[in-house]
Formats: C-alpha cells, sequence, structure tokens
C-alpha cells in the first residue's frame, strides 16, 4: 500500500463495493457509486431541510438555498428567456450535482465524481441530446437554421455551415472535458505537493523544514481548487444554458 | 506521458493483469488496475447506472419538492412585500387626506371664530346703541315733561298774576272811589292795560 499512498493517480481508483455483474457488464456499487449518492443526499438535504420553516425572512441556511435558487433562475432567464423557464430544474440539478460533487471531492480521502471523464461526458450528453430533441421538436427542420449564420457571404457559406455544424458536435467534447480536465489537474496537482511533504518529512529535521514550502502551496492550491469547483460548476452550467438557448432560439445568433 | 502510457497498452494489460512498473502492487479483484482510472472502460456501466440512478432521483426529487417550495417561498415573500408596500402607499395616500381634511376644518374654524366675533362685536354695539337710544329718548320725555310742567306752572302763575292785578286794581279803585267796582271790568280792564 505504501506506494499508493503518494502516487497521485491512486485518488482515481475506483473500488467495488458491492460488485454486481450483470450480462457481463460492471454496474458494481463502487466508492463513486457511493459519492454520488453522497453528493445528491447532501444537496437534497440541505435544499429541503433548509428550506423546511418556509420562513418568510428566511435564516442564514435558507438564504442559501434561495441564492441558489435565484442564481440559476436569473442566469437561466438572462441565457434563453422566458420561455427557458421549464429547464429549470434540469440545469439546477446539473448545477447543484457538479458544484456539491466537486466540493465533496475537495475533502481528503473523498473521492471526486466529476475527476471521471464518462461522468462528465454522460452529463454534457445529456446536455447535448436534449438541446437537439428539444430543438428539432420545436423548430422541425427551422433548427438547423442554426448552423446557416445570418449575413455570411454566398460563398462563403458551405464554409462557414461545415465550421459550424463541426463546432456543434465537438460542444459535448469541450463540455465535458474543460470540467473533467480541471478537477483532474487540480486533484494530481494537490496530491504531487502534498506528496512532497510527506516525502521531505521523512528526510529527518531538514526535510521537515523544507516540507513547508510544498505545506504552503498546498494550503494555496485548496483555495484555488475550491474557486475551481465552484468556477466550473458554474461555467458547465453557463453553457448548458446557451447551448439549451440554442435549442429554443435557432435563429437568434 | 502517463496518460499515453496507459493508453499504449490499453489493450494487452487490460486482460493480463499488471504488467507496469508503477503498479506493481495490483488491488485484488482489479481487471484494468493500470490503465489511467478515469480512463478505464471497465467501470463504465458502472458509473453510467448509479449516475443515472443518483442524478435521476435528484432530479426527480428537485422537480417535485425542492424546487416548487423554494420557489413558493420567494414568491409568497414578494407578493407579501408588494402587497405591504400597496398598504404603505395607501395609508400615506389616507393620512395626506386627513391632513387636508384637518387643515380645511382648521380654516373653516378659523373663519367661523371671525365671524362669531364678528357678530358678538356687532351685536354688542347694537345693543350698546339701543340702550344709548333708550336713555335719550327717556331723557327727552323728561325734558319735555319738565318742560311742559315749567310752562303749565307760568301760565298758572300768570293766571293768578291777572287775578292778583284784578284784585289789586280793584282794591286800590275802592280806596280811592271809595265804590266798589264790578269784578268784571276791572279784569276787563287789567286785560287791556296788560297788553
Amino acid at each position: 500500500m505504501t506506494p499508493d499512498k503518494t502516487d497521485p493517480i491512486h485518488q482515481f481508483h475506483l473500488v467495488e463495493w458491492i460488485p454486481i455483474h450483470i450480462g457481463g457488464m460492471n454496474f458494481s456499487f463502487t466508492n463513486s457509486s457511493a459519492f454520488m449518492v453522497i453528493t445528491v443526499v447532501l444537496s437534497a438535504g440541505f435544499l429541503y431541510l433548509t428550506t423546511s420553516r418556509r420562513g418568510l425572512v428566511p435564516g442564514r441556511l435558507q438564504s442559501i438555498s434561495e441564492m441558489l435558487y435565484e442564481f440559476i433562475a436569473s442566469m437561466l432567464r438572462e441565457a434563453t428567456g422566458p420561455h427557458g423557464q421549464k429547464f429549470f430544474p434540469f440545469v439546477f440539478a446539473i448545477f447543484v450535482f457538479v458544484l456539491v460533487a466537486n466540493l465533496v471531492g475537495l475533502f481528503p480521502y473523498f473521492f471526486t465524481v466529476t475527476s471521471h471523464l464518462i461522468v462528465t461526458v454522460a452529463l454534457a450528453l445529456l446536455v447535448f441530446v436534449l438541446v437537439l430533441v428539444v430543438g428539432i421538436a420545436k423548430h422541425g427542420f427551422g433548427f438547423f437554421k442554426l448552423f446557416v449564420p445570418s449575413g455570411v457571404p454566398l460563398a462563403l457559406m458551405p464554409l462557414v455551415v461545415a465550421i459550424e455544424i463541426i463546432s456543434f458536435l465537438t460542444r459535448p467534447v469541450s463540455h465535458s472535458v474543460r470540467l473533467f480536465a480541471n478537477m483532474l489537474a487540480g486533484h494530481i496537482t494537490l496530491k504531487v505537493f502534498a506528496g512532497f511533504v510527506v516525502s521531505l518529512s521523512s528526510f529527518g529535521a531538514l526535510g521537515v523544514a523544507g516540507a513547508i514550502l510544498p505545506l504552503g502551496m498546498t494550503v494555496a492550491l485548496t483555495a484555488l481548487e475550491l474557486l475551481v469547483a465552484f468556477l466550473q460548476a458554474y461555467v458547465f452550467v453557463m453553457l448548458a444554458c446557451m447551448y439549451i438557448n440554442d435549442a429554443l432560439h435557432p435563429g437568434g445568433h | 506521458m502517463f496518460v499515453t502510457n496507459a493508453f499504449a497498452q490499453d489493450s494487452t494489460a487490460a486482460q493480463q493483469g499488471g504488467g507496469e512498473a508503477v503498479h506493481t502492487t495490483t488491488e485484488a479483484g482489479h481487471g484494468g488496475a493500470e490503465v489511467f482510472p478515469p480512463f478505464d472502460p471497465t467501470h463504465f456501466p458502472s458509473q453510467l447506472l448509479w449516475l443515472a440512478i443518483t442524478f435521476g432521483l435528484f432530479y426527480l426529487f428537485l422537480k417535485r419538492a425542492a424546487l416548487p417550495r423554494i420557489g413558493n417561498i420567494l414568491e409568497v415573500r414578494r407578493d407579501r412585500i408588494a402587497q405591504d408596500l400597496d398598504q404603505a402607499a395607501r395609508m400615506k395616500d389616507e393620512a395626506d387626506a386627513a391632513v387636508a381634511a384637518y387643515e380645511q376644518e382648521l380654516a373653516e374654524a378659523r373663519r367661523k371664530a371671525n365671524t362669531i366675533g364678528q357678530d358678538a362685536r356687532d351685536k354688542a354695539k347694537a345693543a350698546a346703541e339701543a340702550e344709548r337710544r333708550k336713555v335719550e329718548d327717556k331723557l327727552n320725555g323728561d325734558l319735555a315733561a319738565a318742560e311742559e310742567r315749567i310752562a303749565s306752572i307760568k301760565r298758572t302763575a300768570m293766571k293768578d298774576v291777572d287775578q292778583i292785578a284784578s284784585d289789586t286794581a280793584s282794591a286800590i279803585i275802592q280806596q280811592l272811589l271809595g265804590t266798589r267796582v264790578d269784578g268784571k271790568d276791572v279784569a276787563a280792564a287789567v286785560k287791556s292795560s296788560a297788553r
């Protein structure tokens, strides 16, 4: 186990807590699944319990729930206008899920759900498919006006349309990799500097003195990661709002 | 570097289990521990399934319970604030109206007080005038009566003077002539001489 302790990749390993194998596929309940459950229970519990008093004058915790609500509601309203409100629960769920998963992952020994590409890809594809389905259901063929920006010379049109289609299709990739890579890189960096502290302090008194530098770095990085955790959740949801706006108003470039 | 390493041997190492130097201590039960864990496809179904379950339940919970409740709280508060503002505006209007009514009443009262004062002054003046006139009338009456009495006294006195004159004249004549003269003649004589 000792090499694993300081191995920066160790934290991303999945451990099967309850092995479940169906039809040759691995559906085991892993540490990732456990932290998904923790994320959801924490978020749902917080939102539900802090608002249970329904205070006309909110307390501190109720204020947090209300601020979250209004924050996402105004973001969605600004991005999509009044028609977007029926996507509010979806957007809110994504934001809170990603944010809490990011924040929970910051605790030492805790698993970061969003540091696995498949999770962020699933969320990004969910948004992508939703945009496609809603766009085509609402506008039919008119949805493909999204790829034909107005005011482009006819000669350039094929090139521009090709670029637009490629950029549309690569959306889920950039959308998911941005979140995944930020969380992964942040946690690896944290672990590397924290690992320096452990390795240096095993070299006696001088090593311990030298370990102060990476320790300070770890503290600073933790603060940075706190910011990144919030920022990446915000960016992820902001992009989701913009993509949903494309589905609702494909002509409105 | 690590990633590409992991990818390069992805296909082979996944089945063999334990070929990499870094991961000699493979965890038991892990087929592909050598692969960089976030890219290890063995756990993709598990992660997708549990993400679907947890996120799906979370979404349903938010949509059915949590978000309607928060929305309701915010709406109630917004309504309440609007209502309170309306009430405050209405109360201010009422207060303004009351002030205006008060001012008007005050002006009216002042005007009424003025008229009452004026009336009282006029009445007092009239009463004084009437009193004065009455006293004057009475005095005038008294004066007239007094004058009348003086005149009557004078008249009687005058009448007595005639009598006295004729009496004296008849007495003188008697003395002088030694005869008695008719009183009527004496009186006529006195009267004519007095004229």
